[in-house]
């Protein structure tokens, strides 16, 4: 005969420092409605995550004039570059949200700014013809703001990138040029097409590669080394701007007109891998996270949208009362943050997942937070739990004009299903949506 | 009675590493001889009891490792895995892809360690459970409980005791779920709310009421008590806090502790829900079941269980108002019902003498038993024993649910019949309420004998309680929740195949919707009268010819894929040519 008999064991603390024993015991049949409450978990995980949901963090105030292009230190996760409509670029430092240098450095828009793989000057083109670099370091007192170096090009720049690793960069404008750092003429220009190139952006894996925008609504791949383009694709509408992929060599991304992003694989341009669909006016800027995984976008809707890579829906939606047309967006090295400039004169940081908590976490939390997420996961397709998940509140005039294109898609997509049933089988094809937005492909 | 080792102790250790050198381990050291089963697993490899001579070798020489005589992982027996194997298999065919081949391997494996793991973890379970064994031709249930108590220690010879209070019977008792706190109510409204192992009262007083039923809230602070009127709820110290006043003349009460749900049975038939937590009723229906005294709880899936004169068994959820199950399980009323911690079981006892054994899964009965007296009370232990309230003889069985018993495991007389017991729980102790007070009678095998800390801790200090209170309030179990199979929501909805054969049945009987048309009123004597009923029946005719269309459609792909689902064709023979052909698509009218 055995009789249960706890107080004789180790339960009682031996010393006044001993900690309360907690013995588990792991069977199942102690532990009743395991799934009912694991599902209320994963439930109350969910709304929390969307009670703690502030992604905005703070905003950085200085400019004069609409914030047009922006650039993230490649090495300093603290600094970051924005360059004005009136021709002033600033150097930030984001912890402490302050402007630490201000340079006049255009007459007109800071069309692009770009920097130096050592990090030693970055460059600015400007709607005044001339491509400017500057030092990273700010001047000593007494010291003029001057720049470097000043090349004065024959036609407007509209863009700027550096190479990733050697001493070249590209601007673009009504061509591509192809400049050595330590020369005032370029190395080499492509041209293709008639209209001004809006954009550019060297491959970060493949550095000798890159991509273009143009106003003829071509998407154009270069390589340095050759002597012409190597392909292009003729979308519906323009391409405002392009973003490759840091961890996928092959893959870019460009935000269209059309409201649309398009992940294209550069091996296959004939249709984009990808549409990202959700926002309800024309795109403006793309820039991919660190891990590849995630790609956000800027756009004239005055929202900022994050979209997984391999997925055609956003996750996520930010905007504020105030933020007007975003004309720029970046992710951050850390993968932690995303910085928007935007019209009306403000660069703003918002956290890339909106309920994170910010600053060092133990390990425990570490740990019920992983257990929320696996929580989530599973039971992610219960109603309950999926709307509240999914559920986002945006300005009704958003709200309703999403709607509006819904019913438009839907419209269309019921007017080609009646036209196709009531046509001879075989007549009208099915094109798939994919296919639909591509005009052409030349090589 | 065979007295058999107790404690966690040496020999239990010995016992344990015994076993695991059965299991085909080599050892080469005297293991059987070790006092402390923990460090003895390393051992050096050469015998270093000799002289100070080696030792000062071994510290000269840097590799002399330590060597672990059961290298790898602790081995774990396949049926205890199985036991912590919570999921199905699912069967591997039809996955398509090797993508999601993949991801199902990666799940079979990372289930099959989840349960290796939390199955290994029961090496470091402490306690043991074990029962009387008798000896040839002893009957356990001759040994009277003045015996065990001088057989066993101390402090467990103290949880023999009986409390005389024979003013105010008879008593209902109920013990907290973690079994430290007793609390027991007589019928002429004597209450007392008792720490029962360290005897210390935590509060006495009269409520001046017929009491029906006592019940402790989630907590030992906080207990609900059915009197005559009214249900009112107190806390530890005896103070007033609520008057339930939806809750009127209730008999029987059960509290479900995952919900915080408060099920009441009243005297006029009404069975209600209450969360005590917002203090709202959640649910409540008309059983139209007379008075109801008999009730108790499955605590597998929180469904309420109610005996009735009838001799039925009415199973209830607060999200249904009709009876989900209704069994007949006796010929004559029912005193005494019990469901088992497992959920599988119930057992019900009539007035006809009987003790019947049902099978929860199938609710089909599986023993019965003639017992000397109709039971008024029957519990369920942790561990499966049954006890019976037989007058004023209480009776407990032993694996009477798995096996025909022919006699009890252990039988004790009180001085008065009794009106309610309740196995305590974490302890070998089972609580009896009576005529003349209360008696906690010594069941050893009767309680779970190791508890998880996190889930019910009876040594929780004060700060692991209120923790624990806060945890438990944001994982309470939405009332919706409550069916029969509590795992319902973490399965696929699949439609049952009985509906999808009623869907196919129906497509059979369907008829055309009735046409709504109405013409467009013409002018120049275009809108008669005659030349819009003919306009409609055109409409009409149109509409039907479009709808028999579509459903000789439907019926086609259906009877094409009963076709394809029924067994292969049989080889034709020549014979065949004279068989009727099969019709496909029959007319519509």
């Amino acid at each position: 005969m055995v009789l249960i008999n706890y107080t004789r064991r180790l339960l009682s603390l031996r010393t006044k420092r001993d900690v309360h024993k907690v013995p588990r015991n792991f069977d199942p049949s102690l532990h009743p409605f395991e799934i009912p409450r694991e599902y209320t978990r994963a439930l109350n995980a969910t709304k929390l995550e969307r009670v703690f949901a502030k992604p905005f963090i703070g905003s950085l105030e200085g400019h004069q004039d609409g914030v047009h292009c922006m650039l993230k230190h490649p090495k300093s996760l603290s600094t970051i570059l924005s360059g004005a409509c009136n021709g002033e670029v600033k150097v930030w430092n984001l912890p402490s949200k302050q402007c630490q240098r201000s340079i006049s450095a255009h007459s007109g828009f800071v069309r692009g700014l770009c920097m130096q793989p050592d990090c030693q000057s970055f460059f600015s083109v400007g709607d005044d013809k001339t491509i400017k670099q500057w030092k990273m370091e700010s001047p000593a007192y007494g010291e003029l703001e001057e720049p470097v170096m000043t090349i004065l090009g024959k036609t407007m720049f509209l863009g700027i990138d550096h190479h990733w690793k050697e001493p070249f960069y590209a601007t673009c404008g009504d061509r591509v040029d192809i400049w050595d750092e330590t020369r005032t003429e370029p190395m080499r220009s492509f041209t293709w097409g008639l209209d001004s190139i809006t954009s550019l952006k060297f491959n970060h894996v493949e550095t000798n590669v890159l991509a273009s925008t143009a106003n003829d609504r071509n998407i154009v791949l270069y390589d340095m080394r050759g002597a012409t383009p190597l392909r292009k694709v003729i979308l519906e509408m323009r391409s405002n701007a392009i973003a490759w992929n840091p961890m996928e060599a092959f893959i870019f991304t460009v935000a269209n007109e059309d409201y649309n992003l398009y992940t294209f694989d550069m091996r296959n341009l004939s249709s984009p891998t990808n549409i990202h669909m959700d926002h309800v006016s024309a795109v403006l800027d793309v820039d991919y996270s660190p891990t590849g995984k995630e790609i956000v976008s800027g756009s004239y809707d005055k929202t900022i949208r994050i979209f997984p890579a391999n997925k055609g829906r956003s996750r996520e939606v930010y905007h504020t009362k105030r933020m007007q047309r975003v004309t720029c967006v970046r992710w951050t090295m850390d993968n932690k943050y995303i910085l928007s400039g935007s019209d009306e004169m403000n660069i703003r940081i918002w956290k890339s997942a909106a309920s994170e908590k910010l600053g060092v976490t133990t390990g425990r939390e570490q740990m019920s937070k992983q257990y929320n997420e696996k929580l989530k996961a599973t039971f992610a397709h219960h109603p309950q739990i999926r709307r509240v998940a999914r559920h986002r509140h945006v300005p009704k005039s958003l709200y309703s004009a999403s709607r509006e294109i819904r019913i438009i898609r839907e419209s269309k997509k019921r007017k080609e299903k009646n036209a196709r049933a009531h046509s001879k089988p075989g007549t009208m094809e099915i094109v798939p949506e994919r296919q639909k937005h591509v005009v052409g492909e030349h090589e | 009675m065979k007295p058999t080792k107790r404690y966690f102790g040496a020999d239990a250790v010995a016992a344990k590493t015994d076993a695991r050198q059965d299991d085909g381990r080599k050892d080469k050291s005297g293991m059987n001889e070790s006092k402390s089963g923990t460090e003895d697993r390393l051992m050096l490899l050469p015998d270093d009891s000799d002289s100070k001579q080696t030792s000062k070798k071994r510290s000269k020489v840097p590799n002399m490792r330590k060597i672990d005589p059961y290298p790898g992982e602790a081995p774990v027996s396949e049926d205890t895995v199985k036991k912590y194997t919570k999921t199905k298999k699912v069967k591997s065919a039809g996955i398509k892809g090797k993508y999601h081949e993949h991801r199902y391997k990666q799940q079979v494996q990372a289930t099959r360690l989840a349960a290796t793991q939390a199955a290994r973890a029961e090496l470091l379970l402490r306690e043991d459970t074990g029962y009387f064994e008798a000896d040839e031709g002893e009957d356990t249930s001759k040994i009277s409980q003045y015996d065990i108590a001088d057989a066993v220690d101390i402090t467990s010879a103290e949880k023999f005791f009986e409390l005389h209070l024979d003013k105010f019977g008879p008593y209902r008792i109920n013990y907290t779920r973690n079994g430290r706190h007793l609390l027991v109510g007589g019928r002429k409204g004597h209450l007392a709310a008792i720490d029962w192992q360290t005897k210390h009262l935590m509060c006495e007083f009269n409520a001046t009421e017929v009491i029906e039923d006592v019940k402790w809230l989630h907590t030992e602070n906080m207990f609900a008590v059915a009197q005559k009127k009214w249900t009112y709820v107190y806390d530890n110290q005896g103070l007033e806090l609520h008057c339930l006043k939806l809750l009127d003349s209730v008999l029987r009460m059960e509290y479900l502790p995952y919900h915080f749900l408060l099920a009441t049975s009243s005297a006029k038939g009404y069975l209600s829900w209450l969360d005590i937590s917002v203090g709202k009723q959640v649910s409540g229906c008309v059983t139209h079941m007379g008075r109801l005294d008999v009730m108790c709880q499955n605590p597998h899936n929180a469904i309420i269980h109610l005996g009735a004169t009838g001799g039925s068994v009415t199973l209830w959820s607060p999200s249904v108002k009709e009876p989900l199950i209704k069994m007949l399980c006796h010929r004559s009323a029912i005193r005494g019902l019990a469901v088992d911690t497992t959920g599988n079981y119930m057992a019900t006892a009539g007035v006809d003498r009987s003790l019947r054994v049902f099978d929860l899964r199938t609710y089909k009965p599986l023993y019965k038993y003639k017992i000397s007296a109709g039971a008024t009370c029957l519990n369920f232990s942790q561990t499966g024993l049954l006890a019976a309230g037989l007058g004023n003889v209480v009776e407990v069985y032993k694996d009477c649910h798995k096996s025909q018993v022919t006699a009890p495991y252990m039988s004790h007389r009180l001085t008065s019949p009794m009106t309610n017991l309740q196995f305590c729980p974490y302890e070998d102790v089972v609580g009896v309420g009576h005529g003349q007070g209360f008696a906690s009678l010594i069941i050893p095998g009767a309680g779970e004998a190791n508890f998880d800390a996190l889930d019910v801790n009876p040594y929780q200090t004060k700060k692991q309680r209120q923790e624990w209170e806060v945890k438990a309030l944001l994982d309470k179990i939405q009332p919706e929740l409550i069916t029969l199979n509590p795992h319902e929501i973490g399965q696929i909805d699949q439609p049952a195949m009985q509906s999808k054969l009623d869907a196919r049945s129906k497509l059979l009987l369907i008829k055309s919707p009735k046409s709504d048309f109405e013409p467009k009123h013409k002018k120049k004597g275009k809108s008669k009268t005659g030349r819009v009923e003919s306009r409609k029946k055109g409409r009409r005719f149109e509409e039907k010819r479009e709808f028999i269309k579509d459903t000789v459609k439907l019926r086609k792909t259906a009877a094409v894929e009963e076709s394809q689902s029924s067994e292969p064709a049989q080889p034709k023979t020549t014979l065949d040519r004279f068989k009727s052909a099969p019709q496909t698509g029959s007319r519509v009218t």
